[in-house]
């Protein structure tokens, strides 16, 4: 590898011979950029390079593969170490992962207490009694933490077992269409895509959902699964023009995603300005109400809010998964993501790759948008996708673009969402606090180092005597 | 210099032909002034040419388009344009079948079209546009001045927004977080100037905040070496979090107190400000509005004519290469974002100290992703991404002008356009640009 | 006028966690000498200059300039100190023009921190008038050839005042007519007084041009060599052992022809012609090598037959069916194995698993796909056998390709193409960055797909390597075939070729005060008439050393008639 060292600033592929191609300069692995220096470096933290490369790559014209290296490989039988799983969870990653939350809640919970009015009251007595504003501080952060939990799983003055987890069965409804969201968000990650856009391929599939659902009057079953057609043509073809549009001109996907977001929502609204989507005698920009053959049946009955989708919602885990991991089309999805040179060498269509990643994306996030119009809204608005596009990305970042962590971080996240609301009614904190933590839990996961230097934890096993700085120099050395 | 521009090479001068080999490695980034005039732009351009003929000529209203220049207080009186709109529509887009007949014509020879030829394209066919949203409206007549200042007006926070952008990327850091710096500037600004009664203290907050915000993107994306569109994903919902958190708990509680800024002051010069559609423009603003004029020029001066400028750009083309020149890479970025992030915190300011005196939840309404986009769309270049948020802050404008005279076209498409717009611009449909090299990559020694 | 500098670096050891680059490594670098630092891709010598420049911080050891010990914290410390470096990669930045290169970092500038190109301009055309460098101070860098961005680096540390000046593999990208060239500089710049420090593992220029040869085995100095020592003993103290690669090649036996290419152009997207009217074929059984500086069109024309580039017109047959207007895939499922020159961008996924990428191109065919359903135990199964018969070194087929060493990444992309039956097998620089015993064992796999009876295309910008393995070797200059000449052909007349001369012309070039090269139909070359040069080459005892003294000469006339040629723009 040793006479890889190029300045990475050059290598980049011409544009219009390979239209798809995105830069090989994010694919120099590890030991590309190792120096004059003909063998395997040891990384001193596998752990941490892995991340740092998973979340560095957005190499050439910005091209991410937001995975961590590890994942980027698909699973092989006998290829994990029967331990390694465990090694995982309690040295590397794991840690992280559950110490970032922590931290992101702390400092939540400190955003909390400082705009508390009983502790902005103890404060002016500090001194006098600070065990008041400790407690104060304790109280606000806890209480308003509290009724998180209350609002997004168990509730203990609810009426009955089936009360105490109606707010469980919350979270996991408004976790729906955060998880099939964020699947189309990591499957694109996969593929080095940045998929900014579900938010307007929610709203697309929104749209087509609603209109089959309230403009057609169709028997049972068909109905609905015309609507679930419609969504998930809907968002495909909506990600699927953006992924047309690279392949075929080089634009980058950020910026047309982000773009086709706010065409698709002046498109919603002027569609619900038109007669064709308002509900007739109504001012409001807001469609008829989907007819009862068009929406999703309640999983536990009408008590809860709970419906199919959240069973559609498993269902596509189940499917990103094995598409990833153990089909052709995920292997040509990651080749594609990890290395799009290598890739078109071995054959690989990379446009074609490209704009099925987005139409299958895109069809995800539709999933979502009809688990908003045929599950829990059962109307059109223009707020149809409401942020679930732009927590979806957080969701994938924090499942780390894995099929099942997304569905883990999409169930955390409705649990945030859910609870926030029973939150700002027992304790009148704002909702808004969950967009910090979620943030937060973003941010503090992609830089490893900087949570175990805030929890002063260094997992550095110190190394042969070498001392601090050529310590310092194999790190980057490795992470390079 | 004629390198200050990250655009194609200088019409007119000879492709070099390539002598020897002259790629070391085919990894070398082929020479861009080796780029091939292509179909693109002459189709581009036809179709559009086309388009403009049916829609603004041969389908265009029959009315008058009535275009107000001056205002009442104006230095000298202009009387108002009356434009025939069926015929205007037609000689204009007769025009622009001209022009995208010239560009193919140019193809043909292989001489790539002069920069000028979609410049004065785009302002004709914006023209026309114009003429033809107005003369089919119901009452076919609008004040050009006031459009054109409410345009200016509208565009102050994109200009600032695009300028942050152009600050960090040609330094080699992707900036997505503008929403968030405008959102931060926004904020601060409302809550420091209601604090200390001062709006200009207000604006200095602004920029603090600003560059603290992207102090955050600069710490995470060069120290950690976290990828760049992430973190600037991530910190904007945590600004908009943040804001809208403090929002609710603070200002709401007491607003007199926490969210009732005032206004910076409308300076205006005399005599000149009366100059008719200039006057307002470049003679008649509050502070930030002048700032935005001086900052986009110290800005383009900056990067190409200065030292500091060099060292900038050599980091975001080839940070290896500033390395081995002894300039200090992520030192260089660093400061580039945060001083990217200050000038999108005084542009924030606008929201609350200019626009309306007080602050509400997602006040900056995603012109901070509309900066982003008059950057691309203007390559990268101050001066290019003026205009285009000059372009932007008109379609802004003219959306809600449409609604109140009543045209054909629904306000909801206008409002699209500048989405759109970038979308054929980043699609290479206008040109493509060329972004810095080392955009997005972050550096890590060794 | 010239300050001299001595440059000393004492038990420089440099390490990467548990490796290390560089250990205990003493050189002096006398004031006015040209200094050369020999040894194997890999042996260290770069990491040393980037200690050296500042670039890295060593972990021991110090550097003496003019016997005082210095602590360079980054090259703005050592270029401070009168140290420039020409990096292997130039280190110039495309969209600039030549002055804003040299003045990049230590500009000049008038009030106010506005940029005086003018002093810069003024710089550069002193010194380019000193060497006789025909420079355009407004030329933008993107626009010139290789060779002029070489002397663009040199101009950037001579504009800095540089003392010593260190050379980086600089003749990796150019002809032999521009490293002749550039020889000269070197030569000039000493007699300047500006010491240089030459790395490279090109014996023939170490030779040439050094005063004192240090060679770097492993990281450590083996010895120093006199420039008079012969090239076997040069070449056995850089690898470490006698050399004696003589590759055991039978004659080939080409039988009938299979694959053809006929009239074949590559336009770029600029519109230029980077592969003109090519025509060619390969018997099965045969090695055809394409020789040619990088750059040349030889990327192009593989990966026409590849199918990647767009716009090509002619013809490609494969027994008799035209490959042109196919997908890649298509083209490799007709039975193409294909190596591209750069494996870790073209080759493979480096984050995927060894086991993933021995199916890069057939992850979709059975036994390891059903439909669109993959097989993962087939995958391993795969891998087990590759790793086996392919000796790539890895403890697991589930690693990541990533963590392998060069030469066994290209092991591993060699054991994926020749592992199913092939009709055709193209290689690109099938040996690049790779250590002399995968060397050794790459070549062998490919004479003996040779043997097996497929038509085989090899391309190479190493004389050397192009030498060893050719039945027949194809010369390309910009994008052109300047001729096809047989096995044996001398490394004079070859290099010519290289430059554009017809093989005619060539031979009567070279032929000025050496022996008619070997006669076309020769199909390969016996031991005695093949050039030394490099530990590439046969080696075959004793005539070695003689051969090697007989062949120095050879490329002198060469440079004269080249340099009488551009004396006009020296003087």
């Amino acid at each position: 590898m040793s006479e890889n060292n190029e300045p990475r600033g050059t290598a980049e592929p011409d544009p219009d011979r390979i239209p798809a191609a995105q830069s090989p300069k994010s694919l120099a692995t590890d030991a590309d950029r190792v120096p004059d220096v003909d063998a395997e470096i040891e990384t001193p933290d596998a752990e941490d390079t892995a991340f740092v490369t998973a979340l560095d790559t957005a190499g050439g014209a910005m091209q991410p593969s937001a995975v961590p290296v590890s994942a980027q490989s698909g699973t092989l039988p006998g290829a994990e170490e029967p331990d390694s799983v465990l090694r995982k969870i309690f040295t590397g990653n794991g840690v992280v992962t559950i110490l970032a939350v922590l931290l992101a809640l702390i400092l939540g919970g400190l955003l909390i207490a400082s705009t508390d009015k009983v502790v902005a009251a103890t404060s002016t007595y500090f001194f006098a009694r600070p065990a008041d504003f400790l407690s104060a501080v304790w109280s606000a952060a806890t209480g308003s933490y509290v009724a998180l939990f209350q609002g997004s799983v168990f509730n203990p003055r609810g009426s009955g077992v089936g009360g105490q987890f109606a707010p469980l069965m919350e979270t996991l409804t408004i976790a729906t269409p955060l998880i099939t969201a964020g699947l189309g968000v990591a499957l694109a990650f996969r593929a080095g895509l940045f998929n900014i856009g579900a938010q307007g391929q929610i709203i697309m599939a929104g749209i087509l959902a609603s209109w089959v659902g309230f403009a057609l009057h169709l028997p049972v079953g068909l109905h609905l699964l015309l609507v679930l057609l419609a969504g998930v043509i809907g968002g495909a073809v909506w990600g699927g023009l953006v992924g047309v549009l690279k392949a075929r001109t080089g634009a980058h996907e950020v910026i047309l995603t982000i773009m086709f977001n706010y065409i698709a929502l002046y498109f919603v609204r002027y569609l619900l300005d038109s007669e064709a989507f308002q509900r007739p005698g109504e001012t409001t920009p807001i469609s008829p109400i989907l007819d009862p053959t068009a929406v999703y049946p309640q999983i536990f009955g009408s008590q809860y809010r709970l419906h199919i989708g959240f069973l559609l919602a498993i269902a596509a885990t189940v499917f990103v998964s094995w598409l990833l991991n153990r089909s052709t089309i995920g292997f040509e999805f990651r080749a594609v993501g990890a290395n799009p040179k290598a890739a078109l060498t071995a054959g690989i269509n990379v446009p074609r790759a490209t704009i099925l990643v987005m139409a299958i994306a895109g069809g995800l996030a539709g999933l979502a948008g009809v688990a908003q119009v045929a599950g829990t809204e059962k109307v059109l608005t223009d707020g149809v996708a409401a942020t679930y596009g732009f927590d979806a990305i957080t969701v994938a970042l924090l499942g780390r673009s894995t099929p099942w962590g997304t569905f883990a971080a999409g169930v955390l996240f409705g649990a945030f969402r859910a609870g926030a609301v029973q939150m700002q009614i027992q304790t009148g904190t704002p909702i808004d606090i969950v967009l910090v933590v979620q943030s937060l839990i973003v941010l503090f996961i992609a830089a490893p180092p900087l949570v175990r230097a805030i929890f002063g934890l260094n997992p550095r096993k110190k190394k042969a005597a070498t001392g601090g700085k050529s310590q310092k120099a194999a790190t980057t050395g490795g992470a390079a | 210099m004629s390198t200050t521009a990250a655009t194609s090479p200088v019409p007119g001068k000879p492709l070099k032909p390539q002598q020897g080999p002259t790629h070391p490695d085919r990894n070398h980034k082929p020479a861009v002034s080796a780029k091939p005039v292509t179909w693109k732009l002459p189709v581009t351009l036809l179709v559009l040419a086309v388009v403009a003929f049916i829609v603004f000529g041969l389908l265009g209203p029959h009315g008058t388009a009535k275009f107000g220049i001056s205002s009442g207080g104006d230095f000298f009186q202009l009387p108002a344009i009356e434009v025939p709109a069926y015929l205007a529509g037609i000689v204009l887009s007769v025009i622009m079948l001209g022009l995208a007949g010239y560009a193919m014509f140019l193809k043909t020879k292989n001489v790539r079209p002069p920069r000028w030829l979609p410049v004065i394209f785009t302002v004709l066919f914006v023209v026309s546009f114009l003429i033809w949203v107005v003369g089919g409206a119901r009452t076919p007549s609008i004040s050009l001045a006031g459009l054109i200042a409410g345009s200016v007006t509208l565009a102050v926070p994109i200009v600032f927004g695009s300028l942050s952008g152009v600050l960090c990327e040609r330094a080699g850091v992707v900036n997505i977080a503008i929403e968030g710096q405008l959102l931060g500037g926004a904020f601060t600004a409302a809550i420091v100037a209601s604090l200390t009664d001062n709006p200009y203290l207000g604006l200095l907050a602004a920029a603090v905040a600003g560059a603290l915000v992207s102090m955050v993107l600069a710490v995470f994306s060069i120290k950690y070496v976290v990828n760049q569109i992430i973190v600037g994903v991530v910190l904007n919902v945590l600004i908009s979090g943040l804001t809208g958190f403090l929002f609710s708990t603070v200002m709401q509680a007491n607003k007199e107190m926490f969210n009732s800024p005032g206004r910076l002051p409308i300076i205006e010069i005399p005599v000149l400000s009366s100059i008719p559609v200039l006057g307002p423009i470049l003679f008649k603003q509050s502070v930030v509005g002048y700032l935005m004029y001086v900052a986009v020029i110290v800005v383009w001066i900056g990067l190409f004519k200065t030292k500091w400028g060099l060292r900038v750009r050599a980091v975001g083309e080839h940070p290896q290469a500033a390395d081995t020149l002894g300039i200090k890479v992520n030192a260089t970025r660093f400061w580039n974002v945060t001083l990217g992030g200050a000038v999108a915190g005084i542009g924030g300011s606008f929201f609350t100290l200019v626009a309306i005196d007080s602050f509400t939840k997602e006040i900056s309404g995603g012109r901070g992703f509309i900066a982003l986009a008059a950057m691309i769309l203007g390559r990268w270049n101050p001066i290019g991404a003026f205009f285009a948020a000059l372009l932007f802050g008109f379609a802004d404008n003219l959306q809600s002008i449409v609604t109140i005279i009543g045209t054909p076209v629904p306000s909801q498409f206008m409002a699209m356009l500048p989405y759109l717009v970038t979308v054929f611009a980043v699609a290479g449909l206008v040109g493509r640009s060329r972004p810095p090299a080392a955009d997005g990559i972050p550096y890590v020694k060794g | 006028m010239v300050r001299v500098l001595k440059l000393e670096l004492k038990g420089i050891t440099k390490r990467f966690g548990s490796l290390v680059a560089n250990d205990h490594i003493d050189v002096v670098v006398e004031p006015g000498q040209i200094h050369c630092l020999l040894g194997e891709n890999g042996a260290g010598k770069s990491t040393l200059m980037n200690v050296l420049y500042g670039l890295y911080e060593p972990t021991e050891g110090q550097i003496l300039v003019d016997d005082k010990p210095v602590t360079f914290r980054g090259p703005g410390d050592a270029m401070a100190a009168g140290i420039g470096m020409v990096h292997q990669h130039f280190m110039l930045i495309p969209v600039f023009t030549v002055a804003e290169n040299v003045a990049l970092g230590a500009e000049t500038t008038k009030a106010g921190g506005f940029l005086n190109l003018d002093d810069t301009r003024r710089k550069i055309q002193e010194i380019s008038d000193r060497y006789g460098f025909d420079v355009d101070p407004d030329a933008l860098i993107e626009d010139l050839p290789v060779g002029v961005q070489q002397r663009v680096e040199i101009i950037k540390a001579l504009v800095r005042d540089a003392k010593v000046l260190i050379l980086d593999e600089p003749t990796a990208v150019l002809t032999p007519q521009d490293t002749d060239e550039l020889l000269d500089i070197m030569r000039q710049l000493k007699s300047h007084g500006t010491s240089i420090v030459f790395i490279s593992h090109k014996l023939r220029e170490v030779k040439a041009v050094s005063d004192t040869i240090t060679v770097i085995r492993r990281g450590k100095v083996v010895g120093t060599a006199d420039p008079g020592a012969s090239t076997t003993e040069l070449a056995s103290m850089m690898v470490g052992r006698a050399v004696n690669l003589t590759l055991d090649k039978a004659p080939a036996t080409p039988q009938e022809t299979t694959f053809e290419v006929k009239g074949l152009t590559v336009i770029a997207p600029s519109g230029q012609h980077v592969v003109d009217g090519i025509s060619f074929d390969i018997a099965r059984g045969e090695i055809l090598a394409i020789a040619g500086v990088q750059g040349n069109g030889q990327t192009e024309l593989t990966e026409a037959i590849l199918g990647l580039q767009d716009r090509v017109h002619g013809s490609i047959l494969l027994d008799g069916e035209e490959l042109l207007g196919r997908s890649v895939k298509e083209v490799l499922n007709a039975g193409v194995g294909f190596v591209p020159e750069d494996r870790s961008v073209d080759g493979l996924i480096g984050t995927f698993s060894i086991a993933e990428n021995l199916i890069l191109d057939r992850y979709d065919q059975a036994p390891f796909a059903k439909g669109i359903s993959m097989s993962p135990a087939k995958v391993l199964e795969n891998a087990k056998t590759r790793i086996d018969e392919f000796d790539v070194r890895t403890p697991s087929g589930s690693l990541a390709a990533g963590t392998l060493s060069g030469g066994n990444q290209q092991k591993l992309v060699m054991a994926r193409e020749l592992s199913r039956p092939l009709r055709l097998f193209i290689a690109s620089q099938p040996t690049r960055g790779v250590d002399v015993g995968s060397i050794e064992f790459l070549h062998k796999r490919i004479v003996a797909e040779r043997d097996h009876g497929t038509p085989v295309m090899i391309v190479s910008t190493e004389l050397d390597e192009v030498i060893d393995l050719a039945d027949r070797i194809a010369v390309l200059y910009k994008g052109k075939l300047v001729g096809i000449v047989p096995a044996g052909t001398g490394r004079g007349v070859l290099g010519l070729m290289m430059a554009g001369l017809s093989p005619e012309d060539a031979h009567g070039d070279a032929a000025g005060s050496h022996p008619a090269p070997p006669t076309a139909g020769t199909t390969a070359g016996s031991p005695a008439e093949t050039p030394a040069g490099s530990p590439a080459e046969p080696q075959s005892g004793s005539p070695a050393a003689p051969q090697a003294t007989k062949q120095a000469p050879a490329a002198q006339p060469v440079q004269e008639s080249r340099s009488g040629a551009v004396g006009d723009d020296h003087e």
